[in-house]
């Protein structure tokens, strides 16, 4: 079993994004530590890229505010070396290809064996291009996440087959960013996935409240928040830790 | 089995979010269609002649030739097509495209403002919304075309993230597209983005050459020995070169923004300063850091102040086919100038660096040479812009 699976053994999975460095990575690796003490059941560590374009303002914003404090890929990887000293739960990154592939797939791939990171979203990898990393990301071990859009129709059959990990699905259209309303029909995208593969779901894009987090949870088998919690980074910035845990503590008990 | 489509060489592709990939492929199978439809490409011939004005003249330069001294110089001459631009080949191809698919609306980016300014033109004409996404500091170089755009109908959203650059523009486009697949069709401007925009750009931009290749022949009873355009995303140039890649004896130049050079950081010089990477839906060659971080990319053009190259012409460059070469602000401003003196012809900025490296190129080869340069569009929209580089403020 993929260490990812783990985060869905117990239940429903609440999965709460973070950008790495925005304030700064002393308050990333304290937000980490909380959420995990709280009930995330696995976290997604954005690595900040200079032009994130699927993400909304709230998440553009994080983006630039880690990189203009000089945040780097390699810092980056010894703040999660750090946080493996005592943070057990799955971790992934998001980023954006160009991170890796600049980087040098093989190093950065491996890198991530080496220091602990079980997964990689790159929403700029769709099914068609993934043998760009795909091939390193099984040779060390580390699960290459498959996104599914409301607008993918034919496709899901043919990504789920071969996904792994776990699946991403898009619940709208558009950007990340916090949304008062998910019209996307889930339960419908998660059955076709389900006729296709029995690894987990998680659903994210425009997730803020607990009531849109315990719907969502009744179709997939998690649920991924980013926006939401990254207004609340920006707004309390080094502050942020104790309130977002507690968030997280509610979000989870929403879908449990 | 994993297809990775629209390659040229190693680089492009379709590196887009899986929200866009049944849009791309929509517009393939549309394109693959059309393209081979004659009542589609009637409908576009008499679009591009009765209302482009098409075909571009091919003009010797003789005052121009004489000056320099040297190697026999032709302007073609897209900046008298209607709207000042090559653009408009383009838009006019993928608008009726567009319209085909039973889109109803399209959006664009722009840099100069002449794409936004073309894609409003051809919504206008063909009854469609359009909404044009600029960077916020564009709007202010070239405020007299975000007024056009309005005038012509079309919304014009300027872009605040990032560098607010034509980088950003693309950016927000793309998320702008994402959020509104059904009726909307993303005009893209140039021979770059997620395959099958580079190709789709390409032959609809590949008119120029076509008409060059033919008005050379006449005129001179033989081809060019050196082709010349600008390059940003590369849209002009490529159909400046297609129709001649097969004529292993036609140089073939590029000339790229080099803004205060490129041994500065101010420069937009993909090629020469960038290296590979992934961005914008392709794979070529790109101005990053090495994190891979896309740079802030400078020049005094707006039209190629972009970090990155079509994917065509960076397998060009690899395979040797073409050339690309740096010019600088100053080098294309006296361009711009002298162009205008000696043939009373004012060129856009964009247009100018090409003019710069024929300048230096045409002195150096025989009389009985002769050099094509790509006058991508004209020079009016600069002039306040150019006029404040000298140091003189004037009120339009």
């Amino acid at each position: 079993m993929s260490k990812i699976k783990e985060a869905f053994a117990g239940g429903k999975a609440f999965i709460p994004f973070v950008t790495c460095g925005d304030p700064d990575l002393e308050t990333t690796a304290r937000l980490v530590r909380e959420m995990a003490a709280r009930g995330a059941d696995l976290i997604e560590l954005g690595i900040p890229f200079s032009d994130p374009t699927a993400e909304g303002p709230v998440i553009q914003g994080a983006n630039i505010r880690a990189l203009s404090g000089g945040v780097t890929t390699d810092k980056i990887f010894a703040l999660v070396e750090e946080l493996r000293r005592d943070v057990s739960i799955p971790l992934v990154f998001m980023t954006y290809a160009n991170v890796v592939y600049s980087y040098g797939a093989e190093r950065f791939i491996s890198t991530c064996q080496r220091i602990g990171i079980d997964g990689l979203i790159l929403p700029d990898l769709p099914f068609e291009e993934k043998d760009e990393f795909l091939p390193v990301c099984r040779k060390y071990g580390v699960d290459l996440i498959s996104l599914i859009a409301p607008t993918s129709a034919d496709r899901i059959a043919m990504i789920a087959k071969e996904a792994e990990g776990f699946i991403y699905i898009v619940s709208s259209l558009g950007v990340t960013g916090v949304r008062s309303e998910i019209t996307t029909d889930i339960s419908k995208l998660v059955s076709v996935i389900r006729e296709n593969t029995d690894i987990p779901c998680a659903v994210g894009f425009g997730i803020s409240t607990p009531e849109q987090a315990a719907r969502m949870s009744q179709h997939a088998d998690g649920v991924i928040v980013g926006s939401a919690i990254v207004r609340q980074i920006a707004e309390l910035g080094k502050d942020s830790p104790a309130p977002v845990g507690e968030y997280v503590a509610k979000m989870k008990s929403a879908i449990s | 089995m994993n297809e990775s489509k629209g390659r040229f060489g190693i680089h492009g592709g379709q590196y887009i979010p899986e929200t866009l990939m049944n849009a791309v492929i929509e517009l393939e199978k549309a394109y693959e269609h059309y393209k081979n439809d004659p009542d589609f490409q009637r409908e576009l011939s008499d679009l591009l002649n009765s209302y482009a004005g098409r075909p571009s003249l091919l003009y010797y330069a003789q005052k121009l030739t004489r000056t320099l001294g040297g190697a026999k110089i032709y302007l073609k001459r897209e900046d008298l097509n209607h709207t000042g631009s090559h653009k408009i080949n383009n838009v006019l191809g993928q608008a009726l495209l567009a319209k085909k698919m039973g889109k109803t609306r399209l959006i664009a980016e722009t840099g100069a403002g002449q794409h936004g300014v073309a894609t409003a033109t051809a919504a206008a004409l063909l009854g469609m919304e359009c909404v044009v996404f600029m960077g916020e500091e564009d709007t202010k170089r070239q405020a007299l075309n975000v007024y056009r755009m309005k005038l012509l109908g079309s919304k014009v959203v300027p872009v605040t993230s990032g560098t607010a650059t034509l980088k950003d523009a693309v950016s927000e486009a793309m998320r702008e597209w994402t959020s509104r697949i059904d009726d909307t069709h993303y005009c893209l401007g140039s021979v770059m983005g997620p395959h099958p925009f580079p190709t789709i750009v390409r032959d609809f931009q590949a008119v120029i050459s076509k008409e060059a290749r033919e008005q050379i022949l006449e005129y001179e009873g033989r081809l060019p020995d050196a082709v010349i355009a600008c390059v940003g995303g590369g849209s002009n140039a490529i159909g400046s070169f297609y129709n001649f890649i097969g004529d292993e004896s036609v140089r073939l130049i590029g000339c790229e923004a080099a803004g205060r050079g490129i041994d500065t950081f101010e420069t937009a010089a993909t090629v020469n300063t960038g290296r590979l990477g992934i961005f914008h839906g392709m794979k070529s060659y790109f101005c990053q850091d090495e994190y891979g971080q896309i740079a802030p990319v400078y020049s005094i053009s707006a039209g190629l102040d972009y970090p990155g190259i079509g994917p065509e012409h960076a397998h060009l460059h690899d395979i040797g086919r073409a050339e690309y070469v740096p010019v600088t602000d100053d080098e294309a401003v006296e361009a711009f100038e002298f162009l205008s003196r000696t043939e009373g012809i004012i060129p856009a900025i964009e247009s100018a660096h090409a003019v710069a490296y024929a300048m230096k190129l045409a002195p150096e080869m025989d009389k009985d040479k002769i050099i094509i340069v790509t006058i991508s569009g004209r020079g009016d929209k600069d002039c306040a812009a150019i006029a404040r580089y000298r140091g003189e403020d004037i009120y339009e």
